[in-house]
């Protein structure tokens, strides 16, 4: 019943239809590979750089890039950006994965409960996604963020409240659609709890949108939790976030232009990797789709 | 018509009620809730606290609270500003314009362009600009809009020098050419991402188009492909950007705020970050339910017009 790994011809899932055309999907295999890249860039740069992240040098401040052996030249401290790119990396990657997981994990439970049971509280909980849809969704995260003095564990929590919207309404109309499928209706006459119908019949059903809709997350989710770091209400420093390293970045414009342009760009590559596999993914998977 | 523009009426209502009560529980969620300014004052007692409870009716039941806080934003009583004592409506209003004429910009920039890459993609797809224009769009869309803003303004302002670094207009300077110049760097950085997404619904938009049957008629009438394409596909083409207007709103919204704090844009954007600052919860409330009526009323007017343009909806 798992739409995703369901091997009709072939004996293993890497040899399904889904998988060829993964393969054959030239920007989501180099979304991939750049996320690979990053991932392992995360976890070994900071060992092999030969500046530590928290080493303060001051009399190398606002070092420009490639010199002294610093990659990324230095920041107003005289801490090696390189050294606190990367590390800053598992910071954003992790909020971004966790907060996707968080938000897919309520937006699927919300929309598959609104989808399956109908009525007054599918529509009552189809209101409460449209209410929060109807905030600007940086608004609501910057006064949630602002009230609540956030962790990182916290901020990762608050863009999961702020985003799992989508992931609801996608489920629900998925779900909606599924209801009446005659799989579903041999299991209602076989007795089986409305639960194990929900979860254990439809769900599976509707994987292929929900791993779509994920990874396009975890690209916003990066977004978000940069925005609020550049404003100060994020990740708070001496931990090092892509968008924490661009705060003050703005004020040395002139001088040391590198504090911005190197953190921004290493966030646009994030995003576009995950942007351009969820892409991937849609055309694979056979979701349907008019938007990016 | 009528049913349903009062069937959509209803829905904007019960969408609002929805809202406003979404906003009344982040009220009553932030630490110390609604007495959170009063608590930061050293000299407050415990007493103290007690008789401000007292008579801000604090201490009645939750839904109590609700409706008297919901009957009050009705009638246009949104609280004042820890900061200076204004009304907080009067202090948004203050800032309104200059969000608008932003996204009003930027919008009108967005469509045009989005929509000439939508029809060009559509018509030559699978050409080398409908691929150029489908990546482009991707990456367009995964580029924070405040790093783009400060790389603009890297390039624009500091290095080449051609466009201010920010502000709406020079003070003492009042003319329509220098909000021009103020208003170009912001209202472009802030239309990229929007492009992206025009280009991408219009395209799909005209593909779907193109093949429908009164397409191949006009075509078996001999008329020539431009008219076939201007008058046949773009017309009806653009028909679902209307409701893609209304449904992007809380982007673009988004997206002015984002663009406001680099730029330092005196519109909501700014004035909510500056709250936020000084921890000015009813100012803060006041923007988040006001954005909120902005999005909902939005979507409410291009659903009214996409009724009034389409037939298929006016008459039935």
């Amino acid at each position: 019943m798992t739409a995703f790994v369901q091997p009709v011809h072939a004996s293993h899932w890497w040899q399904s239809r889904a998988a060829r055309r993964f393969m054959s999907h030239h920007l989501a295999l180099l979304g991939l590979a750049m996320i690979i890249c990053l991932v392992l860039a995360c976890i070994f740069a900071p060992y092999l750089l030969p500046y530590d992240s928290l080493y303060i040098d001051l009399r190398a401040r606002f070092a420009p890039p490639f010199t002294g052996g610093h990659i990324f030249g230095t920041d107003p401290l005289g801490r090696d950006v390189a050294a606190r790119l990367f590390e800053a990396g598992r910071i954003s990657l992790l909020v971004g994965f966790f907060a996707m997981v968080l938000s897919t994990l309520v937006g699927t439970l919300v929309g598959v409960i609104a989808g399956y049971r109908g009525g007054w509280v599918g529509a009552v909980l189809m209101r409460v996604v449209d209410g929060f849809l109807a905030f600007p969704s940086i608004f609501l995260l910057l006064a949630l963020a602002a009230a609540l003095r956030p962790s990182p564990l916290m901020v990762t929590v608050l863009i999961a409240v702020t985003s799992w919207m989508q992931v609801a309404r996608i489920v629900e109309a998925e779900v909606r659609s599924l209801r009446e499928r005659e799989f579903v209706l041999a299991g209602r006459m076989l007795g089986l709890s409305g639960t194990h119908l929900m979860f254990r019949e439809i769900l599976p059903n509707a994987v292929g949108p929900i791993i779509v809709t994920a990874t396009l997350t975890v690209a916003h989710a990066i977004l978000l939790e940069a925005y609020i770091s550049f404003l100060g209400y994020g990740i708070q420093p001496p931990v090092p976030s892509w968008g924490n390293m661009l705060q003050g970045a703005q004020q040395y414009l002139g001088n040391a232009p590198w504090l911005a342009i190197v953190p921004g760009a290493m966030i646009t590559i994030a995003v576009t990797s995950f942007n351009f596999i969820g892409d991937g993914l849609r055309d694979a998977l056979d979701v349907r789709g008019d938007q990016i | 018509m009528r049913s349903f523009l009062i069937n959509r009426l209803f829905q904007s209502i019960v969408l609002l009620v929805m809202v406003s009560i979404i906003g009344f529980v982040i009220l009553n969620l932030i630490p110390g809730g609604p007495l959170a300014q009063y608590g930061l004052d050293p000299g407050m007692t415990q007493d103290d606290m007690a008789r401000i409870t007292e008579q801000l009716g604090l201490n009645r039941p939750l839904w109590v609270q609700y409706f008297d806080w919901a009957w009050r934003l009705l009638q246009g009583d949104w609280g004042t500003s820890f900061r200076d004592g204004a009304p907080v409506l009067s202090v948004i209003g203050r800032h309104v314009f200059a969000t608008l004429l932003l996204m009003g910009t930027s919008t009108a920039i967005a469509m045009t362009v989005g929509i000439w890459i939508g029809i060009r993609g559509a018509t030559r797809r699978y050409s080398v600009f409908d691929y150029a224009a489908t990546v482009g769009a991707m990456v367009a869309l995964s580029i924070p809009t405040f790093w783009f803003g400060l790389v603009g303004i890297y390039v624009f302002s500091l290095q080449l020098g051609w466009l201010p670094a920010g502000n709406m207009y020079k003070i003492g300077d009042g003319s329509f050419l220098n909000y021009l110049h103020h208003l170009i760097l912001p209202s472009a950085v802030l239309a990229l991402v929007h492009i992206a997404i025009w280009s991408r619904y219009m395209r799909s938009a005209t593909l779907d188009a193109i093949s429908q049957d009164y397409v191949k008629t006009a075509r078996a009438k001999g008329l020539s492909e431009r008219r076939v394409i201007l008058k046949h596909v773009v017309g009806n083409a653009l028909l679902p950007m209307i409701t893609l207007a209304g449904i992007q709103l809380p982007s673009i919204l988004t997206g002015a705020l984002v663009t406001e704090t680099v730029f330092t844009w005196p519109g909501m954007g700014r004035l909510f970050l500056d709250s936020l600052g000084y921890s000015d919860y009813p100012v803060v409330m006041g923007l988040l339910i006001f954005s909120a009526i902005i999005v909902i009323l939005g979507n409410l007017i291009a659903d009214i017009v996409v009724a009034i343009v389409d037939p298929r909806i006016r008459l039935a």
